[in-house]
């Protein structure tokens, strides 16, 4: 097929009709694709909410017998045979210093060595940053043993303190890391002319930088949360008493120490464990995701 | 209001000298243009002043006291970048406050300063605004009202109006020269563009690869470069210049560049013989100092050629015309009637020649 246009044939190789059914087909099979790939995430939750409120749950989440019994934990302690486990609450404050703990000293200490790694003239920068990269790359686990040997010299052992900084310790590279970029990201010439307005070093940093970065404090914070929030391996093994155990081992408890699965408190509890963080991220989107756009031009 | 003197100024990266040895007196109350090619060390000198960057060697005067090791923000300048810089967090008020609020100015004051710089740089409307809500001349205008809003000794700027349409730039030019003088503030202003630094300077320091290469008037590097970098940076169409061999016959001085040879005026050859280190030498001439001619002229001081191709600007007619293996630019007056390939005569005003020694490549007329 050609059409002509002022002595030369223009060539057309397909028709309109041929280009809307690609389309139409491209963007159904890339839905399809998605769709395949969110399904089990969106049925696990779906299974979270329905067991939570029924007492059985028909082929995977369709509820039945519906009850409220799964969330007694929120009012009353719960009892398995002779062993009673503690009321909610307390626990919920246990993980709460702990998330809390950890971001409080991870963001702090993250923010003021992002920024001497972006702006400062820090020898061997760059195999120190990818020294923090393989540094995070090590579990935890495999320093168990030596971070109990340290908790226990400094009389640590089955304090909530022993593990936020344990827990700090080892988020702190990568939060330093992912900090840093938003400090590079931040034009210099601001930070000159907040030098020149009459601004010292540390206070330029405070009052121009880090209102730029809101989006990046954000963002390490909520890890920070997350990371402590779920913390549950040095929670297991630096606190011995029940009283200490954050929500992460209570959820544990009520699978591992017994025969018997109450699914429907299982499914209640590990939903009521996701309420936190998403009330955490919810406040820190508002109050850091203003983006200010650098108000600059050009360069 | 200081004076500014710059004692052997030097900053060195590493093995790059981005600065050389840079010897200047800035007057009170002086406007002062650092002029020259990207890369040339005016930003870094700027800086350097600004106590930004510490200097390599060398000292710096605000009047007779050494600043050299005041940090920023000691040094009471006001800066404005080339990117504005303006704090995007916070309102266009706060962001002209800010100086002030540093210095713990009582807050009465710090708004009736605002407001006053405000409305002299007519941006009291949009104190209230964020500065990524403000055009590009709006944001300027904060960014120069945040400098001035302090009371600096020095006024420095980083080539301001480089981020403005062509327009602006030429409205922006004007008003920035207007407040200079009202103000009366020492003032450093960094720019690439002669034609900035010509028209808004009292002097102006040409800077090439870190050294500087004259500090004078406008007048003065038009009329007088002191080298073929100043000669051919100012100026524009730039000036016209010519490999050539200085020659002395039984009959005077001849400047013989191949095509063409002009016979000198015997004071400006007795000039060259003197100055000169040899015999080659650069022929230079400004477009604007040819006079076109379409019928045969002296020939001792005319060069003959070919229209090569015409460059109409509307207020000008820039004629290139091609001298053997040479393109001579001259501009004629727009009513002028010529056509490539046609036969013309380039008639040479000796009091506006130059001739540059080209191997120190200095001024020896």
């Amino acid at each position: 097929m050609s059409t002509s246009q002022g002595g030369r044939k223009i060539k057309v190789k397909r028709s309109l009709a041929y280009y809307r059914v690609r389309r139409i087909l491209v963007k159904a099979v890339l839905y399809s694709v998605l769709i395949a790939l969110t399904l089990p995430i969106i049925i696990m939750y779906a299974w979270l909410f329905m067991q939570s409120i029924s007492e059985t749950v028909l082929f995977g989440f369709i509820p039945s017998n519906f009850t409220l019994k799964g969330w007694r934990f929120l009012w009353q302690s719960i009892k398995f045979g002779e062993v009673i486990l503690p009321p909610i609450w307390p626990v919920v404050m246990n993980s709460l210093i702990i998330a809390g703990g950890v971001t409080v000293i991870e963001v702090s200490i993250a923010l003021l060595a992002g920024y001497a790694l972006s702006r400062l003239n820090v020898p061997y920068r760059e195999p120190l940053l990818l020294l923090i990269i393989a540094l995070h790359a090590f579990p935890g686990i495999t320093l168990l043993i030596a971070i109990f040997y340290l908790l226990n010299s400094m009389g640590l052992i089955n304090t909530l303190l022993g593990v936020i900084i344990a827990k700090a310790a080892l988020e702190i590279p990568m939060g330093t890391w992912l900090i840093k970029g938003f400090f590079d990201a931040v034009p210099w010439d601001v930070e000159a002319a907040a030098l020149v307005d009459g601004c010292s070093r540390l206070k330029a940093w405070y009052k121009v930088v880090l209102p730029i970065v809101k989006p990046g404090i954000a963002a390490i914070a909520i890890f920070a949360f997350l990371a402590g929030w779920n913390e549950f391996i040095f929670s297991l093994t630096f606190l011995l008493d029940p009283r200490l155990y954050p929500l992460s081992i209570h959820v544990y408890q009520l699978i591992g120490e017994f025969r018997y699965i109450d699914y429907t408190l299982l499914a209640a509890t590990a939903l009521f464990y996701c309420i936190p963080p998403l009330v955490f991220f919810v406040i820190t989107q508002k109050a850091f995701m203003k983006v200010p756009v650098v108000g600059v031009r050009g360069a | 209001m200081v004076s500014v003197k710059l004692d052997h100024l030097s900053k060195y990266f590493g093995s790059v000298k981005a600065v050389d040895n840079l010897n200047l007196k800035i007057k009170d109350g002086e406007f002062i243009a650092l002029l020259g090619p990207s890369g040339c060390g005016k930003t870094t000198t700027l800086l350097m002043i600004a106590g930004i960057y510490k200097p390599t060697k060398g000292r710096i005067f605000f009047d007779d006291v050494d600043v050299t090791e005041w940090p920023p923000k000691d040094r009471n300048v006001g800066m404005v970048f080339q990117s504005y810089a303006l704090y995007p967090h916070m309102k266009v008020y706060d962001n002209i406050a800010f100086p002030l609020k540093l210095k713990k100015v009582p807050k009465q004051e710090i708004d009736k300063r605002v407001k006053s710089v405000a409305k002299m740089l007519q941006i009291d409307h949009l104190l209230d605004r964020y500065p990524r809500q403000l055009s590009g001349g709006q944001q300027q205008r904060v960014a120069l009202a945040r400098a001035l809003v302090k009371d600096a000794y020095v006024l420095l700027m980083d080539e301001p109006l480089s981020n403005l349409d062509a327009k602006l730039r030429v409205m922006m030019r004007a008003e920035i020269k207007r407040l200079q003088k009202e103000l009366k503030i020492t003032t450093i202003y960094v720019t690439h563009d002669q034609v900035e630094a010509m028209s808004m300077a009292d002097r102006i320091a040409v800077m090439n690869e870190g050294k500087l290469q004259q500090f004078s008037t406008p007048d003065e590097l038009y009329n007088k470069p002191i080298n073929v970098f100043v000669a051919g940076f100012i100026g524009a169409p730039p000036m016209n210049l010519i490999d050539a061999t200085f020659v002395e016959k039984s009959d005077g001085y001849y400047v013989d560049a191949g095509s063409f040879q002009l016979k000198l005026r015997e004071d400006l050859g007795k000039m060259a013989k003197k100055n000169l280190t040899s015999t080659e030498i650069i022929f230079g001439v400004r477009p604007e100092h040819l006079i076109i001619s379409t019928t045969p002229a002296e020939p001792d001081r005319s060069i003959e050629g070919f229209v090569y191709v015409l460059e109409p600007l509307g207020r000008d007619l820039i004629v290139n015309v091609k001298i053997g293996e040479h393109i001579i630019k001259a501009i004629a007056n727009p009513g002028l009637t010529l056509t490539p390939g046609q036969k013309v005569w380039l008639v040479i005003d000796y009091d506006k020649i130059h001739i540059f020694d080209k191997k120190t490549e200095v001024a020896v007329i």
